[in-house]
C-alpha cells in the first residue's frame, strides 16, 4: 500500500464517520426535549454533513475516477464504508445520544488537533475547519454529560446505562492499522497509542464531572464483534440505515435532483 | 404538568466591535452557560466575533412606561444631573 | 397565514372590559393609526393582547409542527446538498418557533402553556401541516407553495403594531429568503428531469394547491374578526387579497415549469388582469381544522412524545442548575 493508497482509505473513514454520525443525528430532528436543543442538535448535524462533503469531495480528486461525494454517499454499498460501529448505533434516548457524543467527540477531537498539522495540506485545511466545530459540541455535550450525571437519580441511572453500553465501542478507536500506521509515518498524524491516553484522560475528567465512573470494560482486542468498522464489518443497524439513505439515488439510478 | 420550566433570559447581541449590545429576544435555559449556548445557537447562528449578554429575564429591573415623564424631564430641583453640580477639588486636571 | 383566523368560527366579537374607558381605547387607537409601536409593557386593550397571544403563539405552533412533514424526508434526501439545505431549512423553522414563543411570553403567557395548549388541542396550528409528505417532490412543493404563501403574509407582519411580534418577523423575513427558492428549485430540477420525476412534481402540485389556498383562511366574508385586527394592524391584508396575489404569482411559476395546475375553473380574467379560479372545498379546511386531517393525529402524537420523553432531561438540568447555584453564590 501506498502513502496515496493510505491517504485516500484514511480520507474516506473521516468523511464515512462524519456522514454517519450526522444522519444520526438527523434522526433525532423533532424529537429534542426541548426546542433550544433542536437548533444545537441540528447545528451539529449541518457540521458533520459539511465535513463528510469536504472529505468526499477530496477523496474523489485524490482517487481520480471521477467519483464525487454523492458517489461516495449513495453509491457505495454498506461493506464499503468504513466508519466506527460507535456512530452506526442507533440513537436510544437523550442520554445514549450524549454518551455516544461525548466519547466520539473526544477522540475525533484529539485526532482532528493532531491532523492540522500534519503534512497534507489540503487535510489539515479541512482539519482547521472542522476543530473548531467539534470543539464547540464537545464543550456542549459534556456540559450536558454532566448536568444529566449530576442531575436527579434517573438521569444519573440512565447516563450510567449508555456509558456501560458504549463503552464497548471505543476501543475501535486506537486499534490501528496498516492505514494508521502509513499516515502516522508518511504525513505526520496521530500516534494512537498517544491518543489513547489523551483521550482516557479527557474522557475521564469529564465523567469525573458528572459523578459517573469508567466502566471496567478494557477493550478487549479480540472480541472482534467491538470492531471492525475499519474494515467494512458493520452492525446490524448500518443496513437500515444505508437502505434509507441511499433509497432515492438507488430507486431512480442516474438521475438528478 | 407540573413540572418546573426552565427560566426565562433575555439576549443582547453586539454583532460587532464599536456597536452596543442590543436586545434580540429570549430563550429558555436551565443555568448562564446553557442560556449563553442557547442564545448563540438560536440568535446569532454561531457567528464569530459576536458578543452575548444573556440575563435572566426576572432579574431586570425596568422603568414602567406611566412614568415616562417623570424619568425623562429635568425637574428643576434635579440639579445632581448637570455637572456644574460637582465641585471639583484643586488639583484636579481635564475635568 | 399560519394565523388563518383558525378558532374564530361562531365566535362573536370581543367588546372591550368594563374598565376601558373609551378615551383609553381611543388613545390607543391613535397611536396605533400613528403607526407607533406598541411594546410589552405599554397599555393595550385586553382584546388586542388576547388576539396577539392567540396569532402569535398560533404561527409558532405552526413552525414547530412544520419541522415534522419536512423533517420526514431528511434521511432520505436524494443528495447530501439537498440534505444539508433541507437541514438549514429545519433548523430555520425551529428558529422562528423560538421567535415567536419569546415574542408570545411578553404578552403573559409561559411557553411552557402555550405548549400545553397545543399539545391538549386547545391550540391550533396552521392546517397546511396536517398533509403526509410522500414523495420528494412534496418537498419542493411545500418550498415552493407553502412557504410561498408564508412570505406574503409575513412580508406585511414586520409592520405590524406590537414591537417585538414585529421585530420577530422581521428576523424571520430575513431568514426565509432562501426557504422558498430551494422549494423552487427542487421542482425545476424535477421537472427537467426524467418522466417518472415529472409525474412525481405534477402529483405533488396536484396534492398540495388547494391546501396551499386553504392556508390564507375563509373568505373575508366569513372572517368576522378582520376588521378589528386590520384596525388594530395586527393584520394587514385581507385573507382574500393575500389568496387572489398568491394565485396571481404562483400561476406562471407553474407554468413555467410545465406543470398544470389542478384547477378546471383556473383562468386569466382579461378584464381585471387577475386569475379567476375556482371554489375552495371549506368542508375539508374545517374538516382538517377540527382535527380529521391525514395527520393531525400524528404531528401531536409525536411533538407529544418528544415532550414526554425529554422530561427527564428537563428534570435533570433543574437539579442540577439548583445544585450549583448554591454553590456559585458561596463561592
Amino acid at each position: 500500500m501506498t502513502g496515496q493508497d493510505a491517504l485516500l482509505s484514511y480520507i474516506l473513514r473521516l468523511g464515512d464517520n462524519a456522514l454517519v454520525i450526522g444522519q444520526r443525528m438527523i434522526e433525532r430532528v423533532t424529537g429534542e426535549p426541548e426546542l433550544e436543543e433542536e437548533l444545537a442538535n441540528a447545528n451539529f448535524a449541518l457540521d458533520y454533513i459539511g465535513q463528510a462533503r469536504m472529505f468526499y469531495a477530496y477523496a474523489g480528486e485524490l482517487e481520480g475516477k471521477g467519483r464525487g461525494e454523492d458517489d461516495f454517499a449513495y453509491l457505495r454499498d454498506g461493506q464499503e464504508f468504513r466508519n466506527f460501529l460507535m456512530v452506526e448505533q442507533p440513537n436510544g434516548h437523550f442520554g445514549d445520544a450524549i454518551v455516544r457524543q461525548v466519547l466520539f467527540e473526544s477522540f475525533y477531537l484529539l485526532q482532528l488537533e493532531k491532523l492540522i498539522d500534519c503534512a497534507d495540506t489540503r487535510l489539515a485545511e479541512i482539519a482547521a475547519r472542522a476543530v473548531k466545530e467539534i470543539r464547540y459540541h464537545l464543550r456542549h455535550a459534556s456540559q450536558w454529560l454532566i448536568r444529566l450525571g449530576d442531575g436527579t437519580d434517573e438521569s444519573h441511572e440512565r447516563v450510567n446505562t449508555s456509558l456501560g453500553q458504549f463503552w464497548r465501542y471505543a476501543g475501535e478507536f486506537f486499534h490501528g492499522d496498516d492505514v494508521d500506521d502509513l499516515i502516522a509515518q508518511e504525513f505526520d498524524g496521530p500516534d494512537l497509542v498517544s491518543l489513547a491516553r489523551s483521550w482516557r484522560a479527557s474522557v475521564e475528567s469529564v465523567l469525573k464531572q458528572a459523578t459517573l465512573s469508567i466502566p471496567d470494560d478494557t477493550f478487549d482486542q479480540t472480541a472482534f464483534s467491538k470492531a471492525g468498522g475499519r474494515a467494512g464489518m458493520h452492525s446490524e443497524y448500518f443496513g437500515f440505515l444505508i437502505a434509507e439513505m441511499q433509497h432515492l439515488q438507488r430507486a431512480f439510478p442516474g438521475a438528478n435532483w | 404538568m407540573s413540572e418546573k420550566e426552565w427560566p426565562l433570559y433575555e439576549v443582547f447581541i453586539r454583532s460587532r466591535s464599536g456597536l452596543s449590545h442590543r436586545h434580540a429576544g429570549s430563550v429558555h435555559a436551565a443555568d448562564d452557560q446553557m442560556a449563553l449556548d442557547h442564545a448563540r445557537d438560536t440568535y446569532t447562528r454561531r457567528m464569530e466575533g459576536v458578543s452575548l449578554w444573556v440575563v435572566r429575564s426576572d432579574l431586570i429591573v425596568a422603568s414602567d412606561p406611566a412614568d415616562t415623564a417623570a424619568f425623562f424631564e429635568p425637574a428643576e430641583d434635579k440639579i445632581y444631573r448637570h455637572p456644574t453640580f460637582y465641585e471639583i477639588p484643586d488639583g484636579v486636571e481635564n475635568l | 397565514m399560519y394565523t388563518q383566523g383558525l378558532d374564530q368560527k361562531g365566535k362573536k366579537v370581543e367588546s372591550p372590559l368594563a374598565q376601558e374607558s373609551a378615551d383609553q381605547l381611543d388613545a390607543f387607537q391613535k397611536r396605533v393609526d400613528a403607526e407607533d409601536k406598541i411594546e410589552a409593557k405599554d397599555w393595550m386593550p385586553e382584546a388586542y393582547r388576547r388576539t396577539l397571544l392567540r396569532q402569535i403563539s398560533q404561527h409558532a405552533h405552526s413552525e414547530i409542527i412544520g419541522m415534522q412533514p419536512e423533517g420526514n424526508w431528511l434521511t432520505r434526501a436524494p443528495t447530501l446538498k439537498r440534505k444539508a439545505i433541507l437541514l438549514a431549512k429545519v433548523q430555520d423553522e425551529a428558529g422562528h418557533g423560538l421567535y415567536l414563543y419569546s415574542a408570545a411570553e411578553t404578552l403573559g403567557v409561559s411557553r411552557d402553556q402555550m405548549v400545553a395548549d397545543l399539545l391538549s388541542g386547545k391550540a391550533k396550528y396552521s392546517s397546511i401541516f396536517n398533509y403526509p409528505t410522500l414523495t420528494w417532490a412534496d418537498i419542493g412543493a411545500i418550498g415552493w407553495l407553502v412557504d410561498g404563501a408564508a412570505i406574503m403574509n409575513q412580508i406585511p407582519l414586520c409592520r405590524c403594531s406590537y414591537g417585538p411580534y414585529a421585530r420577530a418577523m422581521v428576523r424571520i423575513c430575513k431568514e426565509e429568503s432562501f426557504h422558498q427558492r430551494q422549494g423552487f428549485d427542487i421542482m425545476l430540477e424535477l421537472s427537467r428531469g426524467s418522466d417518472e420525476q415529472k409525474a412525481m412534481a405534477q402529483d405533488a402540485l396536484n396534492r398540495w394547491w388547494w391546501p396551499s389556498l386553504m392556508m390564507f383562511g375563509p373568505n373575508d366574508s366569513e372572517s368576522k374578526h378582520s376588521a378589528q385586527s386590520m384596525a388594530w394592524k395586527i393584520k394587514r391584508f385581507s385573507n382574500d387579497e393575500l389568496r387572489q396575489k398568491f394565485v396571481d404569482v404562483t400561476v406562471p411559476q407553474a407554468e413555467f415549469l410545465g406543470l398544470r395546475v389542478p384547477d378546471e375553473e383556473l383562468s386569466i380574467n382579461e378584464k381585471t388582469g387577475h386569475y379567476d379560479f375556482g371554489e375552495i372545498n371549506w368542508q375539508e379546511f374545517y374538516e382538517v381544522l377540527a382535527g380529521n386531517g391525514p395527520c393531525n393525529r400524528q404531528r401531536i402524537e409525536k411533538r407529544t412524545q418528544a415532550q414526554d420523553d425529554g422530561a427527564w432531561v428537563r428534570e435533570a438540568a433543574r437539579a442540577y442548575a439548583d445544585k450549583h447555584a448554591g454553590k456559585a453564590a458561596a463561592a
